[in-house]
């Protein structure tokens, strides 16, 4: 009797701790003003946060580095620009434009506004699919090719929508607003729920972008342990043997680039509705760097690693390089040692810092994936075995 | 049967079509072939800049596999080297033709050690440590180091594009032969890149140290249990690597009179493309990639419009990639298997 008393206090406690965090992060708008610089800074790095696990997928669990991540996010943001502004205002005769399930002052405007709920599920399918479709050619390649493929289709989507205004479509409708941003985007307005407003209030946004990091979570945790979870796995670890035991290769592959995809676009298009404008300037090679850093500092295929790290790294890039290196005490300090430049200017210069140190010193990343490590560690420091990993 | 041919010749017919869509766009309008034959001879000039780039990445990809993603920021900081030594030179447009050309050769003395020590010393720092971790690995590392090396750039120059005095009238025409015009700029580049090609490819066929480096490639293990000193090797093909690309860096400042710090990445891409285009390790094929890359530019540049060229050469990678990742003139290697 004892012992069962006793594992059902295990299991109690072990639900404890999650469950204080949990609640402290839910509770914890409600003690800051409506409007709050460091709330703006968390909303962010929620919305990081899904972008590192899409990403951790792809390079973390089976293993193909992805160079272009940047494209989910494009696609994501350009269908919240595309489906919830006026951009396309002649659409549905002039004045009336096409309302799917908005209320309020987007119903009266002119354009293309669909409720953000469809488009999130929207950018979703189109994501899922850009990414199997920029999956499709890395099939036979194997490594570094693999890298330099995904980076050539980030940059090709990027330039498409950074030049997107050369391109109409259907008659007259551009593609994209080119250099210049699409905005105003509607605010996101979730049923039974007042639209939000990012001038007023930015609670409504911290639960959403926490309801998703909650979702996203939950999937990538039942899809690690998941048949398909283990199957990058063993991807990653050994391609031929993995593929020898029955694990169908193309489909595995496809399916990694499609879910991470996924979760790029869902974050991509909450992060177009917060800003309220979607720029094609923002597509850069710098931004898959950005999130790439992330999944290396909190540890290559560690969830709780890749979660660390894209908070680590969201308020690195918001708070700590902005309001600390540049400005205030620290930055007065840094100044008078001979620093006297912008921090922000070269902030991709650090997060690259970032990967070549965690690289060479602990390439596990911060809270290493059990399995992750010994892959890393071995082969490295047996002289014997210097070259053999290569193959 | 099919596939085998598209796969054979499908690249070559890809890479044709390109310049001979607009060539008989040319015939038809103009009703001659001048306007594509001087993109092509401003084409193959700019592509003898974008083969010394290659060279490097080949070099280095065909003795430890790796793609080192720094290489095009190699170049740019070559190139920022040259303009700072300009101007503490004093070289100007109007400077004496004899002691121009001295302090070019200074310049480009200085440009090529400081990229070929600095190549060095990334492969010693970041690559050799991890030389036995995954592939991965030095990759990431590789990447990190191009956005160190930018943000240097950024930090030396700023973020804007410089403007670099035209010390050689670059734009000036030489001679012209059937309405092709001949500037002095193309001339230099082609001067410039022909020796050192033949340089290379001549201490790399001839000398020690090139047949070490040429065991090293093949097999590094048997390499080193006949007395080569594998490390040393390696150190050597990134300081050739290096060389090559602050030479490229000084001509392509001479050839573009501008300099910027993001111009390393897309001269990395557009070299890597070549590299991988001439199948990658292969010496003679960087040369031909770039060349030919240097032509697609070219013409893209000039018919569609110079914002869309990385789109365009992205997409000739993506589909080398796919059809033909040995290259033209490469044989099947571990990766494209």
């Amino acid at each position: 009797m004892s012992t069962l008393r006793e594992l059902r206090t295990r299991e109690w406690t072990k639900y404890l701790l999650p469950a204080v965090v949990l609640l402290a992060a839910v509770l914890f708008p409600l003690f800051r003003p409506p409007l709050d610089g460091f709330m703006d800074d968390c909303i962010l790095a929620l919305a990081y946060v899904v972008m590192a696990l899409g990403l951790n997928l792809v390079v973390g669990f089976a293993g193909l580095l992805d160079l272009g991540y940047v494209a989910f996010y494009a696609l994501g943001a350009m269908a919240v620009g595309w489906w919830a502004s006026d951009f396309y205002t002649g659409v549905g005769g002039a004045e009336e434009g096409i309302h799917i399930g908005v209320s309020g002052f987007a119903a009266t405007l002119p354009g293309i506004h669909v409720n953000f709920l469809l488009i999130v599920i929207g950018a979703t399918i189109v994501c899922a699919v850009a990414g199997a479709i920029i999956g499709l050619p890395t099939l036979r390649l194997r490594g570094d090719y693999i890298a330099i493929v995904t980076l050539a289709f980030g940059e090709i989507i990027g330039r498409i929508f950074q030049n997107g205004d050369e391109i109409t479509l259907f008659g007259d409708y551009k593609l994209s607003n080119g250099r210049q941003s699409i905005a105003p985007v509607d605010a996101i307005d979730i049923p039974f729920l007042d639209p939000f407003d990012s001038a007023l209030n930015l609670r409504p946004y911290y639960w959403t972008a926490f309801a998703m990091v909650l979702v996203v979570l939950f999937v990538n945790i039942r899809l690690r342990d998941s048949k398909l979870g283990r199957a990058w796995i063993a991807l990653r670890e050994d391609e031929v043997a993995a593929a020898s035991m029955g694990v169908p290769l193309v489909k595995t592959k496809l399916l990694a680039y499609a879910t991470g995809g996924a979760f790029g676009g869902i974050s991509g298009a909450f992060l177009g509705a917060y800003f309220s404008s979607v720029n094609a300037n923002q597509f850069q090679f710098g931004f898959s760097i950005f999130i790439l850093a992330m999944v290396i500092l909190g540890g290559l295929g560690s969830i709780w690693g890749v979660v660390l790290g894209a908070v680590a790294l969201a308020f690195v890039n918001n708070r700590l390089i902005p309001d600390v290196l540049d400005q205030g005490f620290v930055g007065d300090k840094l100044k008078d040692l001979g620093l006297d430049f912008s921090f922000t200017e070269i902030s991709f210069g650090i997060f690259g810092f970032i990967l070549v140190i965690m690289m060479v010193l602990r390439p596990e990343g911060i809270l290493p994936e059990r399995r992750r490590q010994m892959e890393l560690k071995e082969g490295i420091g047996e002289s014997e075995a210097v070259f053999e990993a290569r193959v | 049967m099919i596939a085998e041919f598209i796969s054979k010749y499908g690249l070559i017919a890809l890479l044709i079509a390109f310049p001979a869509y607009y060539g008989v766009q040319d015939l038809i309008n103009d009703g001659n072939l001048t306007r594509i034959g001087n993109n092509l001879v401003d084409g193959l000039s700019n592509g003898a800049i974008w083969a010394l780039v290659a060279l490097g990445y080949t070099l280095v990809y065909g003795i430890i596999e790796l793609i080192n993603f720094a290489h095009g920021e190699i170049f740019m900081l070559g190139a920022f080297v040259s303009f700072a030594l300009w101007g503490e030179l004093g070289l100007h447009p109007d400077t004496a033709t004899v002691s121009l050309i001295l302090g070019l050769l200074v310049s480009l003395i200085v440009a090529m050690l400081v990229s070929g020590s600095l190549n060095v010393m990334i492969e010693r720092v970041g690559y050799r440590p991890l030389r036995g971790a995954p592939k991965l690995a030095p990759l990431i590392t590789a990447v990190g180091f191009s956005f160190i090396l930018q943000n240097v750039g950024i930090l030396w120059l700023g973020a804007s594009q410089r403007a670099v005095p035209d010390l050689i009238h670059s734009q000036r025409e030489l001679f012209s032969v059937f309405g092709l015009s001949v500037s002095r700029g193309d001339l230099l580049a082609v001067a410039v890149t022909i020796p050192l090609v033949l340089l290379l490819t001549s201490f790399v066929a001839q000398s020690r140290l090139g047949k070490a480096m040429r065991a090293t490639a093949q097999d590094p293990e048997a390499a080193k249990l006949m007395g080569i000193n594998v490390d040393t090797t390696i150190s050597l093909t990134f300081l050739l690597g290096g060389l090559l690309a602050g030479a490229a860096g000084l001509i392509n400042t001479l050839y573009q009179t501008s300099v910027w710090y993001f111009q390393g990445f897309t001269a990395g891409l557009i070299a890597f493309t070549a590299a991988v285009m001439g199948g990658i390790g292969n010496l003679r094929g960087a040369v031909l990639g770039g060349l030919i890359i240097g032509c697609i530019q070219q013409v893209s540049d000039n018919r569609i419009g110079n914002e869309w060229t990385p789109a365009v050469i992205f997409a000739y990678l993506v589909l080398i990639m796919v059809f033909r990742p040995q290259g033209l003139i490469g044989e099947e290697t571990r990766e494209a298997g």
